[in-house]
């Protein structure tokens, strides 16, 4: 059981993500994340505003139900499933946080420079959340997925328009980490 | 209780992403960084078995649980879409740290502050949807 509570390895989790794809098509769906927000819209009403949101969200009742174990696998997995030990960060990565002034760099999954209610108190922190939340959502619809849609799925499936996908993730990955994380931390 | 199953399939997923840490912000930011094989290791695994799975699936001509065709549809021919879109996806992954799915296991791990986020990002997709005829596809 000992190994369970230590972080799983790579190649351990990737083969694990297969098989959650590969279950979610043999249960006749697909392995797609990003769909749920559309189908968020849809229920808060959106359908008033455009035709993008007028579907029928109950055929979508089965993602939001992988949306609510995903909550619940959270839970677990933090509070059942951890020994709280610190990340195995790359020694270039930490020096590289140090540089931004960051602390406590993997002692949890999430900086508190990032998500500490503290520094969402800040005009700075918030703009931080919302920004980067409205990118996702934004640029997911109009990609037409996000990781597990396109990375998993789509590259698994040979798709091109997923390889294209995934290297616009990485221009947008990587202009953020190499040149606008400096100027904003 | 046919819900049950996706139920299972989700707590799953989010025990394994947490343990993988590929939720985890510092994850995505050592990524970008290429200063780890961690995150590489675990989508191109996933990726390498997937493509096993899914050439398994349609040789084999394996029907789903319910009797019918595996389906998976084909997306539209484009790259405007899929590099822009893309790109914008990345820029939000790369700051936030967690893409539509992380979102949610994070908010079970007890990061509430996960809410704004994920409202804001049904925003971005309620935007998009406002947006979506004048947008070059």
């Amino acid at each position: 059981m000992e190994f369970l509570l230590k972080p799983w390895p790579w190649y351990v989790s990737g083969p694990l993500i297969a098989l959650i794809m590969f279950v979610l098509i043999y249960f006749g769906k697909t392995f797609g994340m990003s769909s749920n927000l559309r189908t968020l819209c849809t229920i808060g009403g959106a359908g008033k505003f455009s035709d993008f949101f007028r579907f029928d969200w109950k055929a979508q009742r089965w993602n939001l139900t992988v949306v609510l174990g995903a909550i619940i696998g959270g839970y677990i997995a933090v509070n059942f499933l951890s020994d709280g030990s610190t990340m195995n960060l790359s020694p270039e990565t930490i020096v590289d946080l140090q540089a931004f002034g960051f602390s406590n760099i993997g002692e949890s999954l999430l900086p508190t420079e990032v998500y500490g209610m503290e520094n969402i108190a800040t005009l700075k922190g918030m703009s931080i959340l919302i920004v980067a939340g409205f990118l996702v959502g934004f640029g997911t619809r109009y990609a037409g997925g996000c990781t597990s849609g396109h990375a998993i799925t789509g590259l698994s499936n040979l798709q091109l328009p997923s390889l294209i996908a995934v290297i616009g993730f990485f221009i947008g990955g990587l202009l953020m980490t190499h040149f606008l994380l400096p100027l904003i931390f | 209780m046919k819900f049950l199953k996706f139920l299972l399939v989700g707590i799953f997923f989010g025990i394994v992403l947490v343990k993988s840490e590929a939720v985890s912000w510092y994850r995505i930011f050592e990524m970008f960084k290429f200063q780890s094989f961690h995150m590489y290791g675990i989508i191109g695994s996933a990726v390498g078995l997937g493509i096993l799975f899914i050439w398994g699936l349609k040789k084999f001509n394996i029907k789903s649980i319910d009797g019918n065709a595996i389906n998976l549809p084909p997306k539209n021919k484009s790259v405007t879409r899929y590099l822009v879109g893309g790109a914008i996806f990345g820029l939000g992954w790369a700051l936030a740290g967690a893409c539509p799915g992380p979102m949610y296991i994070l908010l079970g791990t007890g990061v509430y502050s996960m809410l704004i986020v994920i409202a804001a990002a049904m925003l971005g997709t309620f935007v998009y949807g406002l947006l979506r005829d004048k947008l070059p596809h």
